[in-house]
């Protein structure tokens, strides 16, 4: 029986254990994880060239950065602790790992959709034209956001339409079929729709500035444990930002790497970073995080996800779960769990790191 | 080997794996759930059951349905639809391909190619060509299936002793009343045999249609919640598809016993 136990324990209390969520402890290994995006594309260039590892061993650390084929599912898997880090918006940072309770930090604010995300439809111009119509898009993303967002601005609301949850990676299949006359989407999903003749962008991010915002987002207990692994993820990030930026020889081969990786080329990725407002200076990613309109706009964001229910099931408003900015608490300051930190991008733009 | 168990231990042996399965899930969300109360990944049962309560037995805020009952019986439509559609495709070509030799050489090879297509490979195709409505998601259904019913029973068909056919047809029969009295009877228990065999992979291709583009269905709300990590909704989900799968299983084990108990009993 003795024996018995023992296997069990081996077999079945050991992987267990495994299973369960590990404490935050000082560590030197980190596993970030990224996924292709215009605003994250800096990213792959900063761990290919080498100035990523370059970072990490100035801080004697060591940084995976793994790249996600599944958006959404890099998130989850973060959420479950799998990385110590990773790439999303500030409404995925609530509604993922924020609503599932994993307190998280905003470390770097990368840059703000600005013309990235739309709303287009097949032989409208006029965005009041979506009355009705069936709209495509990836549900309760931002994409669904931002629809929200724009039915604002012309008096209807998302009863009057009827949204279809449509996978990203079929979009633009699915768009060329008859029955499809609105979408809502994101780029470069985008410039490839608006390539099909008689289609119209009738709103785009560009209308509400700052309110889709890329961030890299840390565990907040990971980098408390940690804050080398904060110093050099932003370090690196503001030495590729210097890069990429201006029409240097460098600067170029490092765009042209970018678009490659993401599946396009030069002159389709600066089309992308045209309708990106990217802060390639830290002094500005902080002006922003300091703004008092950061907290409004995650006030926004947190009421189109209660409206969702994206908040879960023990929300009784809006506020249940406190998102902390330096401009103030946005809603709950017993239940804090996003954190916009400004502070290693403050060491950046004073040159400190 | 000789030794079997009792009517009891056999039971009890058969639910042992399910036992640890829900043991060793209670424990590993104990300690995920101590550690976070708001832990999303491995829900209590408790909670698992709040969501389906408020899923099934409630009507949805938004639009006063009951969200799991719409889903399900979405789901089970387009399975239907796509499975019957199949099983009598499948069976009238099989049947033909079998019986006749000009039609089996005109028709296996391209029935055999279209079969190794991987239908998923061909989602935006079937997408342009059949819309993105109910149609695309039963076709997908019927193009994964089909084409592995019609081989089968065309094998099923050329496995019946030619003694049979040869017999009837000194009898007199036509080759209609060969397929009619001869082929067909023996033919229907082992459709249903290979749709059993077919019912996992229709649930499959139902799913991926589903998450791909959709307003409800199992597949769809799996899709839509896996946004906010909600596996107190995603897991009893799984199961309830797991459980759907068993029945139709079981239903068609049933059918099949009942009305051609011969072809049973010959096993």
């Amino acid at each position: 029986m003795k024996s018995l136990f023992k296997k069990l324990f081996i077999f079945i209390i050991l992987p267990m254990s495994l299973l369960a969520a590990q404490p935050a402890m000082a560590k030197d290994k980190f596993k970030v994880a990224w996924t292709i995006y215009v605003g994250w594309m800096p990213w792959d260039y900063g761990n290919q060239a080498g100035i990523v590892k370059k970072w990490a061993d100035k801080y004697g650390i060591e940084i995976k950065l793994v790249q996600v084929n599944d958006y959404v599912e890099s998130i989850n898997q973060y959420t479950a602790g799998s990385f110590d880090a990773c790439v999303m918006t500030n409404m995925d940072a609530l509604t993922i790992p924020a609503a599932s309770g994993v307190d998280s930090t905003a470390l770097i604010v990368g840059d703000f959709s600005n013309g990235n995300d739309a709303v287009i439809l097949k032989g409208k111009k006029n965005l009041k034209d979506i009355k009705g119509q069936k709209v495509n898009l990836v549900e309760l993303s931002v994409s669904h956001y931002l629809l929200s967002r724009g039915l604002e601005t012309v008096g209807l609301k998302e009863k009057d339409l009827k949204v279809v949850n449509t996978s990203d990676a079929d979009m633009v299949a699915v768009y060329g079929t008859k029955s499809v006359t609105a979408v809502t989407t994101w780029n470069p999903l985008v410039s490839e729709i608006l390539k099909m003749p008689n289609s119209y962008k009738v709103f785009d991010s560009s209308q509400i500035p700052g309110e889709i915002i890329d961030l890299m987002v840390v565990n907040t207990k990971t980098l408390k444990a940690n804050p080398k692994l904060g110093k050099a993820l932003t370090g690196a990030w503001y030495e590729i930002m210097a890069t990429m930026q201006g029409n240097s020889k460098k600067a170029i081969a490092a765009r042209t790497m970018m678009g490659k990786a993401s599946g396009t080329d030069l002159k389709g990725f600066d089309s992308q970073l045209a309708s990106t407002k990217m802060f390639y200076k830290a002094a500005d990613a902080v002006k922003f995080t300091n703004s008092k309109t950061l907290k409004d706009t995650m006030g926004k964001v947190a009421g189109f996800s209660f409206d969702h229910g994206l908040l879960g099931d023990n929300a009784p408003n809006a506020g249940f779960i406190g998102v902390e900015t330096p401009a103030g608490i946005f809603g709950s300051k017993k239940n804090i769990k996003l954190r916009f930190n400004p502070s290693f991008m403050q060491m950046a733009a004073d040159g400190k790191l | 080997m000789n030794q079997y168990p009792g009517t009891q231990l056999k039971v009890i042996l058969g639910m042992l794996p399910f036992v640890l399965i829900l043991i060793i899930y209670m424990m590993a969300s104990n300690a995920r759930l101590a550690e976070n109360p708001n832990d999303k990944l491995l829900p209590s049962f408790n909670k698992m059951g709040d969501a389906i309560d408020k899923l099934a037995l409630q009507p949805s805020k938004r639009s006063g349905e009951y969200l799991f009952w719409e889903d399900t019986a979405s789901s089970l439509t387009r399975l239907g639809l796509g499975v019957g559609i199949s099983a009598l495709i499948g069976l009238a070509f099989g049947i033909f391909n079998g019986v006749i030799p000009y039609a089996r050489a005109n028709l296996a090879p391209i029935i055999t190619f279209i079969s190794l297509i991987p239908p998923l490979a061909v989602l935006p195709i079937l997408f342009i060509v059949f819309g993105l409505g109910e149609l695309s998601k039963v076709v997908l259904i019927a193009f994964g299936i089909t084409p592995f019913l019609m081989r089968d029973l065309q094998g099923k068909v050329l496995e019946l002793p030619d003694e049979q056919l040869i017999k009837a047809q000194t009898l007199g029969a036509s080759t209609w009343l060969v397929i009619l009295r001869i082929v067909l009877p023996q033919i229907l228990p082992r459709l249903l045999e290979s749709l059993r065999l077919s019912l996992g992979a229709a649930w499959l291709f139902l799913i991926a249609a589903e998450a791909i583009a959709s307003t409800d269905g199992l597949g769809y709300r799996i899709f839509l919640v896996r946004r906010y990590l909600a596996m107190d909704i995603i897991l009893p989900y799984v199961l309830w598809i797991t459980f759907l799968a068993f029945s139709t299983d079981y239903l068609l084990k049933i059918i099949s016993e009942r009305f051609f108990p011969w072809f049973h009993s010959a096993k």
